[in-house]
């Protein structure tokens, strides 16, 4: 079980948010769109580019950039 | 109490995507209105709606996620609830992805406002497998909940009924009180109890203020410094004193904390039994399946570029028809005008300066049309968030944002759009900077009034490569607009992005009534400038082009050599001629000779009274520097006649080239003539298109960036900005094309 940002999580890899760094304006947009400690989220794909990277969290998908995802450490359960 | 006939306040509030714009076209149908939000631009929409002898006045907030004060939607609509205090907030929520929404409803509560909670796609939430108890949820929630389907207009009356109860009722706002945890909790009941004391701020509940202060909210902390700077202090001093705690033992913020409770206060209220979820939670919902071909790293861009190359078939085939329709019906009129309207000043007017003015706009209006309806179909489905974020990389290599897309798109991104609504469309953009960069740079796309332009040119100097051409132009068009924005985002707009955050809403089949809604609120922007500054603008161009007149002088060498040529015929041709102006075979030869002759010296006097004009004037004194792109007299009337609308190049250059020839003009099409013109080649068109490319926005533009900017430099900036940019690479592609050979390759 480990603690990774979820820029390193892989396609279709689960876990669990353990922690949220950003402060200021990033801080407060990943958590109106409810990425809080202790929520599960889910990979769903990245952009053609790579980036951004689209998760499933809280019954909707969400895109964020790779150097936002970096903000966000996942509890990772086992690779996929 | 209130009696029979009041009227009552009610605000819309919701997520975006939360189908709120679809309930409130339902509610409220066609007795709607879109204005905006006093100094700012944010779109306010209200409509009314009848019910039991009442009236509600439904007021649709802006979609927002939250109610902090970070962007100027949220604020708009946090505003609003504050003071004007609407009787009940209708609060909208996706019942298919309720914990988020909820976090809305949950702020709501927190200000305490009377709300009822539409519990919105019901049977979208079902299809999924979850079913949620509306009566316990109000029961735990402490407000009603009623189940909607805003698309067929399920659980509207239950809604509306229940609003009016709840506003005839009059409740007394009552916050919602939650624990934030051991941290927060006493320090925010020190701070209430301190601003109670002091009457801070009595138009916001003291609680409410308090954890705003926590959540170092700038707008609230600004206000509280204004009425009462020593409690203020003491307040923010508070809020420091937690936050230092906070970042010592937790390494959190107040903000965050206060976030994470909220989201439990959720899960808590959805817990035992309100939300039961029947299918198995991995199971690939259609939307899911769908992405994964659509959004495909490998096949997904060229999905996209499939889907686009419809698009703009699909406009412009089905365009076609009605576009020479409107055409035909315009020139009809302009026949009647000249049958039936007297020579003289009134006659030109009403010709050259109104019919062929807000003609040549509104002749376009079915292209935009379709245009504006194919792309409502693409962000009606969730598509157009989906070109958002398979292209944000990209964009952001340039400054921007994902999201710029949209503007570039309905500025003319595909060909034909209409900037106005383009630059109107950044207003999804957060950032200021990006957002400026957008609205600055999408004028520069292909819309729908450069076209026929275009068209014009390469149908007389490059008539076999027209498909061709159009679609390197506008790879053009987004090439500079790309690189201009990069140059803005590196120099006057340098600044980190904003965050991405992009919510990719499921597929949905979008609503008729919605999609023609969208539609037509976009057409409307098109067609409201035709009939207000492009009408003024079209008159003072006429008058600019008509006055002042001749010299008498001038004008009676004119007579005089009219007259000459008369006296040479014979007395009954004088008569037929006076008549009936035509080229008849049966007349005798001199006949028609004196008639060319009587044309060209027609022609001769308007090229003379063009040159004279004011118009002419500032034409021909501008050839001084258009001289290095190419530019004649004729050619820079036109595009001075542009800034007023891009539509009128085509009409000013048609009169300034229809003159000076000695054939009647209607033999030959402004393509024709130009393809026949010695002074003409493929360089100077092309210079030439490239430079109505780039350009300075037009009028309605300019005036939409500066009100978008909110500041008058700006649209001065891209006048300047823009039209600087249009000259160096005309100049460079004329010079480079006179360089590398005679100019026609």
């Amino acid at each position: 079980m480990d603690v990774i940002p979820m820029r390193r999580m892989s396609s279709r890899q689960r876990g669990v948010i353990a922690k949220v760094k950003a402060n200021g304006e990033l801080g407060r947009r990943i958590r109106d769109m409810g990425l809080v400690p202790g929520t599960p989220v889910e990979i769903q794909g990245r952009a053609p580019l790579k980036d951004p990277v689209a998760i499933r969290v809280r019954d909707f998908i969400l895109t964020l950039r790779n150097n936002e995802a970096d903000h966000i450490l996942v509890q990772v359960d086992e690779s996929p | 109490m209130n009696g029979p006939g009041t009227q009552h306040l009610a605000a819309l509030a919701g997520n975006p995507n939360c189908g709120k714009t679809t309930l409130f076209n339902e509610i409220t149908g066609a007795r709607q209105h879109v204005g905006n939000y006093p100094g700012i631009t944010v779109e306010k929409k209200e409509g009314f709606c009848d019910l039991d002898g009442h009236q509600i006045r439904v007021v649709d907030l802006p979609g927002t996620y939250s109610l902090t004060a970070y962007s100027l939607e949220e604020l708009v609509a946090r505003d609003f609830l504050i003071y004007d205090r609407p009787a009940v907030v209708i609060n909208i929520v996706d019942a298919s992805n309720l914990e988020r929404n909820l976090y809305l409803t949950i702020q709501l509560l927190e200000l305490g406002i009377p709300l009822v909670l539409a519990l919105n796609m019901i049977d979208a939430a079902a299809g999924r497998g979850v079913q949620i108890d509306s009566e316990e949820l109000s029961r735990r929630l402490q407000v009603p909940v009623i189940p909607t389907v805003a698309k067929s207009g399920k659980g509207k009356a239950e809604l509306l009924r229940v609003t009016l109860k709840h506003a005839e009722e009059q409740p007394l706002w009552s916050p919602l009180h939650i624990s934030y945890g051991p941290d927060i909790d006493p320090v925010l009941d020190k701070m209430e109890a301190a601003i109670t004391e002091a009457r801070l701020l009595p138009e916001l509940p003291a609680r409410w203020t308090a954890l705003k202060y926590l959540e170092a909210d700038e707008q609230v902390m600004n206000k509280g410094r204004e009425v009462n700077a020593e409690l203020s202090k003491n307040l923010e001093d508070l809020a420091e004193a937690v936050t230092d705690h906070l970042q010592k033992t937790l390494e959190s913020y107040p903000e965050a904390i206060i976030a994470d409770h909220r989201y439990g206060f959720i899960a808590a209220l959805l817990k035992g039994g309100v939300v039961t979820k029947t299918e198995r939670a991995d199971r690939l919902h259609f939307s899911d399946q769908l992405d994964h071909v659509l959004t495909n790293r490998l096949f997904g861009p060229f999905i996209m570029l499939a889907i686009l190359y419809v698009v703009y078939q699909f406009t412009f085939t089905f365009s076609e028809l009605p576009v020479s329709l409107m055409e035909s019906a315009f020139s009809a009129l302009g026949r009647l005008g000249e049958a039936t309207l007297r020579e003289g000043p009134l006659k030109s007017l009403v010709l050259s300066g109104i019919i062929d003015g807000v003609g040549g706009i509104l002749g376009f209006v079915p292209l935009v049309l379709l245009m504006f309806f194919a792309i409502a179909i693409l962000e009606d489905t969730g598509y157009l968030a989906r070109v958002a974020y398979m292209l944000d990389r990209v964009f952001r290599t340039f400054g921007l944002h994902g999201s710029s897309v949209m503007a570039y798109i309905i500025s003319g991104g595909i060909a034909g759009g209409c900037a106005v609504p383009g630059v109107m469309a950044t207003r999804t953009l957060r950032s200021s900077r990006e957002r400026l960069a957008t609205l600055l740079t999408a004028p520069f796309m292909n819309c729908g009034a450069k076209l026929p332009v275009f068209a014009m040119l390469i149908a007389a100097f490059f008539p076999a490569r027209h498909a061709q051409l159009m679609f390197l132009l506008t790879l053009l068009s987004w090439s500079m607009a790309l690189l201009l924005a990069k140059l803005l985002r590196s120099t006057i707009l340098r600044g980190p992005s904003t965050p991405f955050l992009l919510e990719l809403p499921p597929y949905r089949l979008p609503t008729f009534k919605g999609l023609l809604i969208h539609t037509w609120e976009r057409t409307w922007q098109y067609i409201r400038k035709a009939g207000t500054i492009i009408l003024a603008i079209s008159i003072l161009f006429w008058a600019l082009m008509a006055y002042p007149e001749l010299p008498a002088d001038q004008q009676e060498r004119f007579r005089e050599s009219r007259h000459e040529i008369l006296s040479q015929l014979p007395e009954e041709l004088r008569e037929t001629l006076a008549q009936a102006p035509e080229p008849d075979p049966t007349l005798p030869e001199g006949f028609e000779q004196a008639l060319a002759a009587l044309h060209a010296l027609d022609q001769e006097e308007a090229e003379a009274a063009l040159q004279y004009s004011m118009a002419g004037r500032l034409g021909l004194a501008l050839e001084t520097v258009t001289r290095w792109s190419g530019f004649d007299w004729r050619t820079n009337l036109a595009l001075l006649s542009g800034f007023a609308a891009k539509e009128l190049i085509l009409s000013t250059m048609g009169t300034a080239y229809s003159m000076g020839r000695s054939r009647p003009a209607e033999d030959l099409s402004l393509s024709e003539q130009l393809a026949q013109d010695s002074r003409w080649n493929k360089t100077r068109a092309l210079a030439l298109i490239v430079f109505i490319m780039l350009y300075a926005p037009c009028l309605p533009t300019v005036v939409c960036i500066v009100r978008e900017a909110g500041a008058w430099k700006w649209g001065l900036f891209s006048l300047a900005f823009n039209t600087t940019v249009a000259f160096l690479a005309a100049v460079l592609i004329f010079l480079g094309g006179s360089w590398l050979g005679s100019g026609n390759w």
